[in-house]
């Protein structure tokens, strides 16, 4: 069982750094394709202890060698949209929203842009003097930048919700929230998407 | 819903839709805008009570799954309302049995 364990371990590991390293070489410009063909199964008969370290090393030494990759990934985020602005400046208005409370369950990496789950949860303890009254989903270079507005109650007890969006690129996903005193707070997260979704 | 549920449970209601969620941004084979159709409106309420509502736009993938949270105040009925461009409108009403 063991034995199996770490097999399915060192299989998961290697998939993700082939996925990494793929990504890396195409935001360096070295390859054009990307995804590149993905191992949808590693067959390894043994598994020694020095070969995983081995493939560490090599996976740690390529990290090294595309070091840029990080800042290449960020240059990929779509700019964020004037309609994105006017929309988030409609619904703050002059508030400043600080970032707290907030947290985005959403993917790194999205294969396809149709259909991204996605999980929002605000910390609160939901009741009548303390909750949270409406959870905005932004979209920041989306053509419609507001995916969603989710309105709670106290009755809900958790300020929590999960659906499935649409994103047309890679780019930051934003969630303002606002309490019951009249405070804004936002959280946001980058999601990579490999396949746009089309004409979201 | 989740079983054997007592009141004063916190419960995630999970709900499911089939809906084609139409943008209004794509464009058919002929090159024709496809008329936007979203369900624009979703209401849950329990034993009349509005619980938990959500206005969609486009950027809501198709066949719209929502899930939520409640606190059960005690035996109920969920009544949950879909609404969307052209007017559609489905009311699914789900008892919530205790125990």
């Amino acid at each position: 069982l063991i034995a199996r364990l770490h097999y399915a371990a060192a299989a998961a590991y290697f998939r993700q750094k082939h996925y990494d390293t793929g990504r890396m070489l195409k935001n360096a410009g070295l390859i054009k394709e990307f995804p590149p063909l993905m191992p949808l199964s590693v067959s390894l008969r043994v598994i020694h202890r020095r070969d995983v370290l081995a493939g560490a090393g090599a996976a740690a030494a390529l990290a090294l060698l595309t070091g840029g990759a990080k800042r290449a990934a960020a240059e990929d985020v779509a700019p964020r949209t004037q309609a994105f602005k006017d929309a988030y400046a409609a619904l703050v208005r002059d508030a400043t929203p600080t970032r707290e409370l907030i947290s985005l369950d959403l993917p790194e990496y999205a294969e396809n842009g149709n259909g991204v789950s996605f999980m929002l949860a605000v910390e609160s303890p939901m009741t009548e003097s303390d909750h949270v009254k409406a959870l905005h989903l932004l979209s920041t270079a989306n053509p419609q930048p507001v995916v969603a507005t989710y309105r709670f109650t106290p009755a809900c007890g958790r300020a929590q919700v999960t659906g499935r969006m649409r994103l047309a690129s890679t780019q930051d996903v934003i969630a303002v929230a606002e309490l019951s005193d009249g405070r804004f707070v936002i959280g946001e997260r980058t999601v990579s998407v490999s396949i746009g979704g089309c004409d979201t | 819903l989740p079983e054997h549920v007592k009141a004063g449970d916190l419960i995630e209601v999970k709900t499911l839709v089939t809906h084609v969620m139409e943008t209004g941004n794509r464009r058919d084979a002929q090159g024709r805008l496809v008329p936007r159709k979203i369900i624009h409106t979703f209401t849950a309420k329990f034993s009349g009570q509005e619980i938990f509502s959500a206005k969609l736009g486009s950027g809501i993938a198709a066949n719209p799954y929502i899930a939520f949270f409640m606190r059960v105040p005690g035996p109920g009925e969920f009544e949950l309302t879909w609404i969307d461009d052209t007017g559609e409108t489905a009311v699914e009403r789900v008892p919530l049995v205790l125990g």
